[in-house]
């Protein structure tokens, strides 16, 4: 194999991979550090995400124009979903969210069967042909997933760090208490957290469903990989959940030079066990609960 | 239906209800009594039906098989291999918040689905495992039915006697201070850890031997016999709305989510095929409705835990 080939076929797949990994990753870490629960209905958002910007391609948009309104109406669920399900909740032990959001799981995941049905689906019929950059074999979609990861990651990473809101979230994150003596509003930054979160959720759906396909296990899937991403990065840390996110999907890309490609979705799991055995705050220091 | 597929009916329920009881006690060890989040029940099941099945079986071409042992060996083999797999996953998971050991038993649930599929060497592969014997396989239908439900039914009994006298001893006390208050039991000695991998392997042990009863009552197990989320959540809803941190609610939700359960699933089959697909994910929505409004109007369930001397904990 030359490396050009490996290049090619093992770490840009990976790379793809992992960004789209990273974007669910943050989410999860931001419903983590802040609102302190193991969100287990992310993937299946995800899934919902992806299915709603198949309805709007169905009805006459282009794909990537279809990812903001997608964003926008996952969001909303997300919100929805937290003043529903999560929000009474509050009082009782945290785990007891964990449970809710696994039977929100459930449920966003039978919607989306019965309304899309359980065959794949894709955004765009056709094979299509990848670039040649120097030898470097790209397809459009894949070079457009990277920018739009970069424009999420850079532009809510200034979001966090400079906007009076994102400093509000992740005082929230750091003291809850201290927070709310210091006047913020811990109802406004939940909500904002999933309005948020739900964006991200159907952003990493959507750029999941068009390297890929449309499934609606496709989120559950990644479940996995995006918490042994976040919790590899550092709960807490959107660059530690992008890191992590990297590191998860090229080991996955990679994980074939030592195991049979059926255990690819092992892979994540065995990062997530080592990372908890060695260092539980992760790679970039982050929390642990 | 005549009264005799009535009958037959009922202990074929009866049976998987006293299956699925176990199921609910095992989580009630982890999840009512010390607090512990087990979302992979399924594996844990998987494995015990696998592990008595290869070792009770009829020999087989391809697959590890054939060695027809005794069927208490096989029993007790599938409780041995499940709690070997829980031990590792909570020794390295239990030092933290139960939310990680909700993910690594997502995970372990898969790893042990992806192993089904993809050792045929093993388990069979797809085609999966048959010719496991039945006791009392070899009586004509209904009497051979009716002595594998009383045999399901002394096991269910003898694991809620054993798991009853356990958590009235101090055992039982222990774990309940160390789920209501982790800090205050660790500073008056107990070992929390410890103590806590110890339901957590008794609890998925039990979960193996339900799997055992069901695969010996099948007769045999495919990969398809396991759906990994719809398992495990109902096991859940069983114990939640039966009440959790008391083994009588485990049972009765058992059986009444059973039955809810299988009777939806009876409606939906009479529908036209062009809606019957959507009904039967319209049933899992159902569920996990249910689990919410459980959740929300009566979270300590139908029966709910019961503690000497003290109001009941809300």
């Amino acid at each position: 194999m030359t490396f050009l080939d490996f290049l090619n076929f093992h770490l840009v797949p990976g790379v793809v991979l992992g960004s789209i990994y990273a974007v669910g990753a943050i989410g999860i870490t931001l419903v983590f550090g802040i609102l302190r629960f193991a969100h287990f209905a992310h993937g299946d958002m995800a899934t919902l995400g992806a299915f709603v910007a198949l309805a709007l391609v169905t009805a006459g948009l282009t794909p990537w124009a279809a990812l903001p309104v997608a964003m926008v109406a996952v969001a909303l669920v997300a919100i929805g979903v937290d003043k529903l399900f999560y929000d009474y909740l509050k009082a009782r032990p945290k785990i007891m969210t964990v449970m809710a959001s696994l039977g929100v799981a459930l449920m966003l995941r039978a919607v989306v069967q019965v309304v899309f049905g359980v065959d794949p689906r894709t955004y765009a019929t056709g094979i299509v042909r990848p670039d040649d950059y120097f030898g470097l074999l790209l397809r459009s979609r894949e070079l457009y997933t990277l920018a739009a990861v970069i424009l999420i990651v850079v532009g809510l990473t200034l979001f966090l760090r400079h906007s009076r809101w994102g400093k509000a979230m992740r005082a929230m994150s750091d003291n809850p208490d201290l927070a709310r003596l210091s006047g913020v509003d811990n109802r406004k930054v939940t909500m904002l957290t999933w309005a948020i979160v739900g964006a991200l959720c159907a952003a990493s759906g959507f750029m999941l469903g068009i390297n890929t396909e449309l499934d609606s296990m496709m989120g559950w899937q990644v479940l996995l990989p995006m918490f042994a991403a976040a919790i590899l990065g550092g709960v807490g840390r959107v660059e530690g959940a992008v890191l992590g996110g990297l590191i998860v999907g090229v080991a996955e890309e990679m994980s074939i030079f030592i195991l049979p490609a059926q255990y690819k979705a092992a892979t994540a799991f065995v990062l997530l066990l080592l990372i908890l055995l060695v260092r539980p705050r992760g790679l970039l220091n982050g929390k642990v609960l | 239906m005549d009264l005799l597929g009535l009958a037959n009916y009922a202990v074929f329920m009866a049976i998987l209800i006293g299956i699925y009881a176990l199921l609910a006690l095992g989580l009630n060890i982890q999840w009512g009594f010390t607090g512990l989040f087990n979302a992979g029940i399924a594996g844990f099941f998987a494995v015990g039906a696998y592990t008595s099945a290869i070792l009770t079986s009829l020999p087989a071409t391809g697959r590890l098989g054939g060695y027809e042992l005794p069927l208490l060996v096989g029993w007790a083999a599938s409780m041995v291999a499940a709690g070997l797999i829980a031990w590792p996953i909570g020794k390295i998971c239990l030092r933290f918040r139960s939310d990680y050991l909700a993910i690594a038993t997502i995970g372990i649930a898969e790893i042990i689905r992806l192993v089904i599929r993809t050792e045929g060497w093993l388990t069979g592969g797809v085609r999966g495992v048959t010719g496991v014997p039945r006791p009392f396989g070899e009586l004509d239908y209904m009497p051979s039915q009716i002595a594998y439900l009383a045999i399901v039914a002394t096991l269910v009994l003898v694991a809620y006697l054993l798991v009853e006298r356990q958590v009235k001893a101090p055992w039982g006390r222990m774990m309940r201070a160390i789920r209501d208050n982790e800090l205050a039991a660790a500073a008056m000695g107990k070992q929390v850890e410890a103590r806590r991998l110890q339901a957590f392997v008794f609890g998925s042990a039990l979960m193996g031997l339900a799997g055992a009863l069901f695969v010996h009552f099948n007769r045999s197990i495919t990969p398809e016999a396991i759906d990994p989320m719809i398992a495990t959540f109902l096991i859940w809803i069983m114990l939640i709305l039966g009440g959790s941190g008391n083994n009588r609610g485990a049972i009765l939700g058992a059986a009444l989510i059973w039955i809810i359960w299988s009777v939806s699933e009876l409606l939906t089959d009479r529908l036209p095929t062009e809606i019957a697909v959507q009904a039967k994910y319209a049933r899992v929505f159902i569920i996990g409705l249910t689990l919410q409004l459980v959740l929300r109007f009566r979270p300590e369930g139908i029966l709910p835990e019961r503690q000497a001397g003290s109001p009941p904990r809300r």
